[in-house]
């Protein structure tokens, strides 16, 4: 599915600029795209180095451990594949943490431990297994209590009440989240 | 209530920073050594990501400044109208799962153009904070560590981002209509 979009987008893309004929987009598009994605990878690098190496320390702590025994009733539930004892349940639980207060700078880091626990008890290295579906659905759906950035937008357009959509955007999060979740059993159900 | 819940955000980094490597150097981890072979190995998972990353951008980018993207917004117009969806909200739940800064220029763009407080700025503010880039997370946590099979995992993504972008709407004009 993700090869079928990719040549979609890609496709319709430069046939609409040949269409309408400004061919010269697609050119300025692609530098654009590759001048974009070194700078993000730029910004996601330094702030990995830091994470990272915290995460480290916490992990030789055996913090990691110990957070993810806490919350084990609950991540037991959508993670029932994990053994108890992974250590990825605790990164998991930090990502939605800082999900969660909206720092999604400091999720990334989190997020992509958790995955790489995930790799190292998935038996076909190149599929992904429900475990990950689930944690990504957690991350796409944008489970979030603070949506910092939108409120430091709303405040910048000069709202009277730069906060009044966190109800909103809780609720839609939510509705998201359950909905992808459902959807996902489904299709693991009938053997996706 | 939300000052509050900016300063728990607000401190949260500060307190974690102070609190594992402290709790870590009692237990006798050496702190220092372990923090830069965490390092390292967050400066390899960035340089795995980038030809992910790359591939992806490049899609989107050309779907985006063709104007693609704004045509199939406009076929979709009349059908969002016809429920009462404002036709200004859709090229932003379009970007939205494509493109982080695109979909946040979009809502800048909205939020200054009908002002925050009006019924557009709010749905758009939103659709902006209850769904995050399904495209870019994806293609960085499956790139990070080599997986190539999404199974249903873009179906899913964008599953939920559409029930978010209708809830949205919904929720939105119970409260603020």
């Amino acid at each position: 599915m993700v090869n079928l979009i990719w040549l979609i987008m890609l496709l319709t893309g430069i046939l609409t600029a040949v269409f309408k004929g400004k061919v010269e987009v697609v050119t300025d598009a692609l530098f654009q795209a590759g001048e974009q994605s070194i700078a993000i990878v730029l910004e996601i690098a330094a702030v990995m180095m830091l994470w990272m190496g915290i995460l480290k320390i916490a992990e030789e702590a055996g913090l990691m451990r110990a957070l993810g025994k806490l919350l084990k009733p609950l991540v037991k539930k959508l993670f029932p594949e994990l053994p108890s004892e992974s250590p990825a349940l605790g990164f998991i639980l930090m990502n939605i943490s800082a999900n969660l207060l909206g720092l999604g700078n400091a999720a990334t880091p989190f997020g992509l431990k958790a995955m790489h626990e995930l790799q190292q008890v998935n038996p076909e290295k190149e599929k992904a297994t429900n475990s990950m579906i689930t944690f990504l659905i957690l991350n796409t759906s944008s489970v979030t209590l603070i949506p910092t950035l939108v409120i430091s937008l709303r405040i910048q357009a000069g709202s009277a009440v730069p906060e009044e959509i966190v109800a909103t955007t809780v609720f839609a999060t939510l509705a998201g989240t359950v909905g992808g979740l459902m959807l996902h059993k489904f299709l693991q159900k009938r053997g996706r | 209530m939300s000052e509050i819940m900016l300063a728990i955000s607000k401190y949260a980094i500060p307190f974690i920073l102070i609190f594992i490597p402290l709790y870590a150097y009692i237990k006798g981890v050496p702190v220092y050594e372990s923090f830069v072979a965490g390092a390292a190995e967050g400066l390899k998972l960035a340089v795995k990501i980038l030809p992910f990353l790359l591939g992806m951008l490049v899609a989107i980018s050309v779907f985006r400044a063709s104007g693609a993207m704004a045509g199939l917004a406009a076929v979709l117009a009349p059908v969002t109208e016809f429920f009462g969806i404002p036709a200004e909200v859709m090229p932003l739940a379009l970007m939205r799962p494509l493109s982080g800064s695109g979909a946040l220029a979009i809502t800048a763009d909205l939020l200054n153009a009908y002002g925050a407080d009006s019924f557009i700025g709010r749905l758009a503010s939103t659709i902006q904070g209850s769904t995050d880039t399904t495209f870019y997370i994806l293609t960085v946590y499956f790139g990070a560590v080599g997986i190539k099979k999404y199974r249903h995992a873009l179906l899913v993504g964008l599953c939920a981002d559409f029930i978010s972008f209708v809830t949205a709407f919904l929720i939105c004009r119970a409260v603020f209509l």
